[in-house]
């Protein structure tokens, strides 16, 4: 609880020029304090005169998780459709809810939702929040942050899901630090205790550890969760409610324009929900041989990937990444070609059904971390294998 | 009009978690004797903190948090062009999440005082997090862009080509501002042989610390900080994977049976 002896403030507004939250106001020598003020006692320590105080921390302690209550998943769309991550997040959210006994509710911001809505709902969001807005339809950093935030401060959830893409990456930072409260960058697990504590599993140093994180005193938690991890539950006679957010215009949302968008070449590969991947990497010597992989993944009726080294080299593009910067994967089958297992790329697929190498080297650590490993010249081996199905 | 940009880059010294080794004894993470480096996404946004200076004129300063031996991260950088480097270092630092990082950056850059850009790595290869350079912009009350893949000043703004997953934006932006860059942004120069003298008398570089600073108790270190790391573990990664034997086609007959027996339709009913 902050306060102001009024008798001893000089006036002299060092508060408010210290405060980085924006919570403290001098008007003609007057100090008031508002709900932005998160306890941080930067101002208490400035103050020369010793005018504020700050008591009641444990309280501050009890109080800040108390009252909240309910699972968000910020809800992602392009044109009014919903992505992907965000129907993977609402999967993950109904099972949190169902140990805390509490709703799921998505908040979607955008323009014409008609459709977004009932979707959210059949992927089990049992209460949509959303707007109706033309300044709205495409994500930007202020207007989204400020709208949420003030959702937040009314509903009070305990959590709140994002999906860790660049928007959601963009986002979710800057409403934990409204709130002065944890955030968990691209958490590929998620469990929640029965007292409500969210345990919050993500890679670390390069993918070659993981962390089990938490916000044990801090509401609400937040979370960054990896695409292409959670598993969706889509129900077609699922019903919710719908609840429509007022929005207004603000001057500070105009700060960042945009001029136009630019479609990246549509991704034609499905990697996320491809139920087998061949994969080539800088083993395969020579970008051409990827026409070798194309054909064995056709033989499976798969998809073709590619390690990071070998996109480094122009053998294929970006969108056909797969590992720590690139795509999260979780094939049936991952058949792994001249990729010597780096951790970074490990973390994209190691949770594949069955994982297969394919690689001269013995030694390669991917050798390890497969269920079956062929070592010798993939040149030999990879035909034969086509060869074999082909006539099957 | 701005004459000059006065930008401010963030920068922190991370060990090269790329070239990080298994012991092939435990199986376990060597972490002892690995490297540092600067954050190779931070490299990105110091050059293209000097490529803006070159063409605008300004000033480029750099800050880092971090234990002493940071120190050598910005005399690298001075070597490479920028101005000054500032070193924020005290142990009441220690065990910091992105929160309390960005509002010590944040209180840094309020000391500093005149700037007109900050410019940030997306993320660093050690906490994997990218949440610092959002976090600095929402203390500071700054518009932000994230992902940049081209930064161009023009007419008092800057206006960048920012990459989303299915397409890229063109957006302009008012000053002061902050934007986090990706390594699609450029290729970082080399150190100047002529710079190295100069970024090694350490004149170019302050210290601060937490009184320097004034950085309240409750924002400080592990105390402060909201997120708590319960566990580390490292991945078990040995499945009993069975290597096949024999000439190529009996191993690829191996393999295919394999399959059948684990009743992958792909396999046993191509039409499925």
């Amino acid at each position: 609880m902050i306060s102001l002896t009024s008798e001893k403030c000089s006036g002299c507004g060092i508060c408010a020029r210290i405060c980085l939250y924006g919570g403290v106001a001098v008007n003609n020598k007057t100090v008031t304090f508002n709900d932005r003020c998160t306890g941080c006692g930067a101002c208490v320590e400035v103050c020369k005169s010793g005018a504020i105080a700050l008591s009641g921390k444990k309280e501050n302690i009890k109080n800040a998780v108390n009252g909240y209550s309910g699972i968000w998943v910020i809800a992602e769309q392009r044109g009014g459709h919903v992505q992907n991550v965000t129907r993977e997040l609402l999967g993950k959210a109904s099972e949190l809810a169902k140990i805390r006994q509490c709703k799921v509710s998505a908040v979607i911001l955008g323009n014409e939702l008609n459709g977004a809505t009932d979707e959210l709902i059949k992927y089990g969001a049992e209460r949509v929040y959303y707007t109706t807005a033309d300044f709205l339809e495409r994500y930007r950093t202020m207007p989204y942050e400020r709208i949420i935030c003030d959702l937040i401060k009314k509903e009070k959830p305990e959590v709140i899901l994002f999906g860790a893409t660049s928007i959601g990456r963009d986002l979710a930072p800057r409403l934990a630090n409204r709130f002065r409260t944890g955030l968990t960058a691209d958490c590929t697990e998620l469990e929640i205790t029965p007292e409500g504590e969210l345990l919050q599993t993500r890679p670390a140093f390069g993918g070659n550890i993981r962390a089990t994180i938490s916000t044990p005193h801090h509401r609400p938690q937040m979370a960054t969760v990896r695409p292409g991890v959670m598993k969706p539950d889509f129900s077609e006679i699922r019903k919710g409610e719908k609840i429509r957010i007022d929005v207004k215009r603000d001057e500070s949302d105009d700060l960042v324009e945009i001029l136009r968008i630019i479609k990246k070449e549509k991704a034609e590969n499905n990697l996320e929900s491809a139920e087998v991947i061949v994969s080539g990497g800088r083993g395969l010597g020579d970008g051409k041989k990827f026409r070798l992989l194309e054909d064995l993944a056709k033989s499976l009726s798969g998809e073709v990937g590619a390690s990071r080294g070998a996109v480094e080299l122009g053998w294929m593009p970006q969108s056909r990444q797969i590992g720590q910067t690139g795509k999260t994967v979780h094939p049936r089958i991952y058949i792994a070609c001249g990729i010597s297992g780096a951790v970074q790329h490990l973390t994209g697929m190691e949770d594949s059904d069955v994982i297969i190498a394919i690689n001269k080297d013995p030694e390669a650590p991917i050798i390890k971390a497969a269920h079956f490993s062929l070592i010798g010249d993939l040149n030999n081996i990879i035909p034969e294998l086509i060869s074999m199905l082909n006539k099957a | 009009m701005i004459k000059g940009l006065n930008i401010i880059v963030t920068v922190k010294q991370v060990p090269d978690t790329t070239e990080v080794r298994i012991d092939p004894k435990t199986n376990t993470l060597i972490r002892e004797g690995i490297p540092n480096i600067i954050n190779p996404d931070d490299m990105n946004a110091v050059e293209a903190a000097l490529a803006l200076k070159e063409l605008h004129g300004g000033t480029v300063t750099a800050v880092t948090m971090g234990p002493p031996q940071a120190e050598e991260a910005l005399e690298e950088i001075i070597a490479m062009g920028a101005d000054r480097g500032i070193l924020l270092t005290d142990r009441a630092f220690a065990g910091s999440d992105t929160l309390v990082t960005a509002f010590t950056l944040s209180r840094a850059v309020m000391k500093i005082k005149n700037y007109d850009l900050i410019l940030c790595g997306r993320q660093a290869i050690d906490g994997d997090t990218a949440q610092v350079g959002p976090q600095i912009a929402s203390f500071l009350n700054l518009p932000q862009v994230t992902c940049a893949e081209e930064i161009k000043f023009e007419n008092g703004k800057l206006v960048i080509k920012r990459s989303l997953e299915d397409c890229v934006e063109m957006v302009r932006l008012k000053l002061p501002a902050l934007v986090t860059v990706t390594s699609a942004i450029n290729e970082p120069r080399y150190a100047k042989l002529y710079n190295i003298e100069k970024a090694c008398d350490g004149s170019m570089i302050g210290r601060w610390d937490v009184s320097d600073m004034k950085i309240p108790e409750p924002m400080l270190g592990l105390k402060g900080s909201p997120t708590i790391v319960k566990r580390i573990f490292e991945p078990k990664r040995n499945k009993k994977g069975e290597i096949l034997h024999g000439s190529v086609k009996e191993m690829a007959g191996t393999l295919i049976q394999k399959l059948k027996d684990m009743n992958y339709k792909v396999i046993n009913n191509k039409e499925g």
